[in-house]
């Protein structure tokens, strides 16, 4: 974990209501994919946890969809504008189970974290496919750019305006895979848990107040004990998680 | 070279700056930000006589200026608060620990305060009576003169070490609140516990915490925690720690101003986990521009 400063050098929609920021920083305390920042924002209390989308020495990638005021604040902002980050918070991704041919899936919001994952796997030999699950084909966002790392990807919309028409459970019987990694609304966990033939690991979203393990704000209980999401998850195991 | 060491009941802190109950806490975690022998003391996380797992979620909401909590002392019980967590926390910090403790019957306060005093690591107790008492229809302790009173007589009859009421602001008149506890033997006072508040969520049209209500705690409490310790000074002549939305070293000098020994930072620290360490390093810095020797000279300055 660590507090810095970082530049935004680039600001950019990519659909209606979901954009990326890269931002210029330390980077260092950054350890695992599914981990997360938290962004403190102008004449706004509490800082706004973003997932980590992608990252290298000096350079942090965060895709994020305007869903409030602090959002909406950061949508508006420029390249050479700095935000005080809390970085390398959470558990993130375990990669050493994921097998040989991991099942990626994000569902809106949830894509983001996908990505690095996806290439952290590929740097590792694996074979990863990815699903990307959303509700119109207009709210798609790094289709191309997952579809760059030259992995299969699977697009489902709701409306079937693009790809499967469908939730990502539509897609999950065609692929053939050794465990699991998911990100993304409450309700889609629940249906690819209960959808999923392997183990796998599931990425929650809770209200927080610090994003650091201070002040038991997002606390959920699993088989194993009271669990912080922004401490000991986001990431929690299948095998752990209590609906 | 300004003095900054204050004394609450004969317990030396090298500076006001406490850490609040609630964000800190068993403040092992706050380790990894910086060293926390740098703090005046440490209150640590709320504890009750049973394992809590709390409130469910959400817990928080954003308001203007600071934030709502319904966490529900959540915490591991205090046997193994006392077997475990400060233990822990005495590995990395040698300076005083204030054990903060809740109850919701007489019988739990007496019992949970009695165990923290044995301990070889407890400095000092806070007594948090803003719990609802389950033997009176879930009324708030804190709310009801005649049972601060009985709970300060219960407790001080079981503690050795100085006793701190922590006051909820939630009440008509703090000053009747702050003199019984002044009547029951209190040795000093800790004021203000978070104010009762709620938010909506308007998609929904329902409240955003799940537990409906929530204490609101940050800057927007500050001018209200400063009145009542304003008030509590003038009518009660016991040692005060003054907290409630405090964020910076010059809300620390305002404060003691206005009548606090000790100063507790709380929401600050979760928007900024250095912030106990930025107000300790700003500390003597403000107190030089205001031309000031020894910190004590503060303390009711403004009366």
């Amino acid at each position: 974990m660590k507090q810095g400063f970082f530049t935004i050098t680039d600001n950019t929609r990519l659909a209606p209501n979901t954009y990326r920021m890269v931002l210029a920083g330390d980077t260092s305390a950054i350890t695992a994919p599914g981990q997360f920042v938290n962004i403190a924002l102008t004449g706004k209390f509490l800082r706004r946890p973003i997932s980590v989308c992608d990252w290298e020495e000096g350079t942090l990638t965060i895709l994020y969809k305007v869903v409030g005021k602090g959002t909406a604040q950061m949508s508006e902002m420029v390249s050479g504008q700095t935000l005080d980050l809390l970085t390398g918070l959470g558990n993130g991704y375990d990669l050493d189970k994921a097998g040989d041919r991991p099942l990626l899936i994000g569902g809106g919001a949830g894509a983001p974290p996908m990505y690095a994952l996806a290439k952290h796997l590929l740097a590792r030999g694996k074979h990863p496919s990815v699903i990307l699950g959303f509700n119109t084909a207009a709210e798609r966002f790094y289709q191309a750019e997952f579809a760059a790392l030259g992995l299969p990807v699977t697009v489902t919309t709701v409306d079937g305006s693009a790809g499967t028409k469908g939730f990502v459970t539509d897609a999950m019987p065609a692929i053939d895979y050794t465990y699991i990694y998911t990100c993304g609304p409450g309700p889609m966990l629940k249906a690819v848990y209960d959808s999923s033939v392997t183990s796998g690991q599931f990425s929650f979203e809770e209200r927080m107040g610090c994003g650091f393990g201070a002040c038991m704000g997002c606390t959920c209980q699993t088989k194993y004990g009271n669990k912080r999401i922004c401490r000991e998850g986001p990431v929690l195991e299948k095998e752990e998680i209590l609906w | 070279m300004v003095k900054t060491a204050v004394t609450l009941s004969g317990i030396r802190l090298d500076n006001p700056v406490i850490p609040a109950s609630g964000t800190f806490g068993f403040g092992y975690e706050f380790a990894q930000w910086y060293d926390i022998n740098c703090l005046g003391a440490i209150s640590v996380k709320g504890t009750t006589r049973e394992p809590r797992f709390g409130n469910p979620a959400p817990r928080i909401a954003e308001t203007e200026g600071g934030m709502l909590n319904a966490v529900g002392l959540q915490n591991p019980g205090i046997d193994q608060v006392l077997a475990e967590e400060l233990p822990r926390l005495r590995e990395l910090y040698t300076k005083p620990i204030i054990h903060n403790i809740s109850g919701f019957s007489m019988d739990e306060y007496v019992e949970c305060c009695a165990k923290a005093d044995a301990s070889p690591h407890t400095d000092l107790i806070e007594v948090n009576v803003s719990c609802p008492n389950v033997h009176h229809g879930g009324m708030s302790f804190g709310t009801d003169p005649n049972m601060v009173y009985d709970v300060t007589r219960a407790v001080k009859a079981v503690c050795k070490k100085p006793v701190y009421l922590k006051l909820s602001p939630n009440v008509t008149d703090i000053v009747s609140i702050a003199k019984a506890c002044a009547e029951g033997g209190a040795d000093g006072l800790s004021l203000i516990n978070t104010l009762m508040g709620m938010r909506i969520d308007l998609k929904r049209r329902a409240p955003i915490l799940a537990n409906t209500t929530g204490g609101l705690s940050g800057p927007a409490v500050f001018p209200v925690a400063l009145r009542m310790v304003w008030q509590v000074y003038e009518a009660v002549d016991l040692p005060i720690i003054g907290m409630g939305g405090v964020s910076s070293a010059e809300d620390v000098v305002e404060m003691m101003l206005a009548g606090a020994t000790a100063v507790q930072v709380g929401a600050a620290n979760l928007t900024d986990p250095m912030a106990c360490k930025t107000i300790i390093d700003d500390l003597p810095g403000v107190l030089e521009r205001l031309g000031v020797q020894d910190i004590n000279e503060l303390i009711g300055g403004a009366h």
